[in-house]
């Protein structure tokens, strides 16, 4: 009940926030909240470690882009193609990665992702160094023209309201339960007659289909689809946006997203410039230190306490 | 055959290696149907490698299982779940961060065929709720059906763990070491619990606790070195002075 009353507020704010604050950032703050949001299905709630959903996000960015710069296609069927993408991969990078646990894990994931940013260099279609230019944000449903930023926002806004209530379904869904157990106990599901394998399959293809579809929006927001997003900074900065948010908890990697996000833009504004990744190396520290649920897991804690 | 019919679960010279070192060596073992049987022995006489091999977890080097007359050997942990082959681990198996009456819906959940949507609301498995929680009154758990199960006892875990076992209905239930680890009256009440839960279905448990396994078991397997020394009921076992040398070391 509380939380529907929090979602509804989050929502209304949402809304009414293009007026305040620059549309462009805010969509910016969406797509990573987004990122971090299927990262989290599969960190938070798998128990799996990945180290390369740069290559979903940023795979997803340049087929997107592709799909409608070169091909034509109306920007919605673009933005589901970038996702599509992003599900075959995961699925491919899934199949190996998953029979593995911990270090091993992540360093199969990243291995792979970094296959994949190598592809991305040499391949004719990225324009390797300078990226994929000028793709067309084109127009919703047909008829709403994108090339406006308000109506660009609330197209965003639209997507990451979908695909937030579809991840808190998965998280809470049959699915979720199972998913669940395998997390707390992985040989008790077993013997309970669980494949867990399949079930981690899922849950990390479901991931990288959703990281694919915010990085798929990125590039549409941007008109741009670039090296930095399929790089392996980006598989650790959405780890970091995880952290920081709430492992674990639905909003957290959201909210986590949207600090990170207003850091970088402010910062590199500020006299701290070209000092940008060592604060959020500092706060990086400072969270796992003294905070480890997180900020919206230390909010939930204290709740529970008081009451 | 009809000896085949008597028995559920059977090795034939099963035997597990790691490098050189035989753990298991040729353990021809037959477990009765509705029997309580016990797998005892002294520290590294390979009473746990049995069971992790019996129940999958492990590949054997040689021999053959057999459960129900099927050659077992091959099967992955979850296949034999579902033949109703449930184990228990020795540390209590438990999810902890969900509720006991979550714990046991996880169990139960499995035959709607709904595990892989995930779309579908939690609340569609409400319907599993009065058998969950039936569940866990038959193992005195009323009061704990919302319990984040990571606040229990230990055991109330180990209660939680055999309520969720016995969702899966299971024809045959392995038992590690049940008791281990707990003060007298949780010991009492997890025996009492698996007299209980025995009716109609074939147990092998590991256990230390004598105590437990002369009032509770009807047939005894000693391992010593890897090896089956001897078997038969209690007294018979007891009394035997290979077994007393077994676990007290030669007599002077």
């Amino acid at each position: 009940m509380n939380a529907k009353i929090g979602y509804l507020i989050a929502l209304v704010l949402l809304i009414v926030a293009p007026f305040v604050i620059y549309p462009v950032f805010l969509m910016k703050v969406l797509c990573f909240a987004l990122f971090a949001s299927a990262f989290n299905l599969i960190l938070g709630y798998g128990g799996l470690l990945s180290f390369g959903h740069a290559a979903f996000f940023g795979g997803a960015s340049y087929v997107t882009g592709h799909a409608l710069k070169v091909w034509g296609l109306p920007t919605e069927l673009g933005i589901l193609t970038g996702a599509a993408a992003a599900c075959v991969l995961g699925f491919l990078v899934g199949m190996i990665a998953i029979r593995r646990q911990g270090i091993y894990f992540a360093m199969i994931t990243l291995a792979m992702a970094q296959m994949v940013f190598f592809l991305f260099i040499t391949a004719p279609f990225t324009g390797g160094e300078n990226g994929l230019q000028g793709i067309p944000r084109g127009t919703a449903l047909g008829a709403i023209d994108l090339q406006d930023n308000l109506n660009m926002y609330y197209f965003v806004l639209a997507i990451f309201v979908l695909a937030y209530f579809l991840i808190s379904r998965t998280v809470n869904s049959p699915f979720g339960q199972v998913l669940g157990a395998i997390r707390d106990n992985e040989n008790r599901a077993k013997s309970l007659g669980y494949d867990t394998d399949k079930y981690k399959l899922l849950a990390f293809v479901l991931s990288a289909t959703l990281a694919g579809l915010a990085g798929a929006t990125k590039s549409v927001v941007f008109q741009l689809a670039s090296l930095t997003d399929a790089h392996w900074h980006m598989s650790g900065e959405v780890v970091l946006m995880t952290l920081l948010g709430g492992l674990g908890t639905i909003p957290g990697p959201a909210v986590g997203a949207g600090i990170i996000v207003t850091l970088q833009n402010y910062l590199a504004k500020g006299p701290l410039g070209g000092w940008v990744p060592v604060v959020l190396g500092l706060i990086f520290i400072v969270c796992v230190l003294a905070f480890r649920r997180g900020v919206v897991g230390e909010i939930k804690a204290m709740i529970r306490k008081s009451f | 055959m009809s000896e085949s019919g008597n028995y559920i679960l059977q090795t034939e010279g099963l035997t597990k290696e790691f490098k050189g070192f035989t753990a298991v060596d040729d353990v021809n073992l037959k477990v009765k149907r509705h029997d309580i049987h016990a797998l005892i022995g002294p520290n590294g006489a390979g009473k746990t490698t049995v069971f992790n091999l019996l129940t999958k977890f492990l590949t054997p080097t040689r021999g053959k299982i057999t459960f129900n007359g099927r050659d077992i050997t091959s099967a992955k942990p979850a296949e034999i779940a579902r033949m109703g082959v449930i184990r228990s681990f020795q540390i209590s198996a438990v999810f902890p961060h969900m509720t006991a009456r979550e714990n046991v819906r996880v169990a139960l959940q499995r035959k709607l065929g709904t595990s892989f949507h995930f779309w579908r609301p939690v609340s569609s498995l409400n319907r599993l709720n009065d058998r969950a929680d039936e569940l866990l009154h038959m193992v005195g758990l009323d009061r704990f059906t919302e319990a984040m199960v990571a606040d229990m006892s230990y055991g109330r875990k180990r209660a939680l763990e055999i309520a969720t076992t016995l969702a899966m209905e299971p024809e045959m239930m392995l038992l590690d070491e049940p008791t281990q680890g707990m003060g007298r009256e949780d010991v009492e009440l997890v025996t009492e619990l698996i007299r209980k839960v025995a009716a109609g279905r074939t147990i092998l448990m590991v256990e230390h606790n004598l105590g437990v396994v002369s009032t509770l078991c009807n047939t005894i397997t000693v391992l010593q070195r890897g090896a089956i020394l001897t078997e038969g009921d209690y007294r018979t076992v007891s009394n035997d002075p290979r077994v007393k040398e077994a676990y007290m070391g030669k007599a002077a």
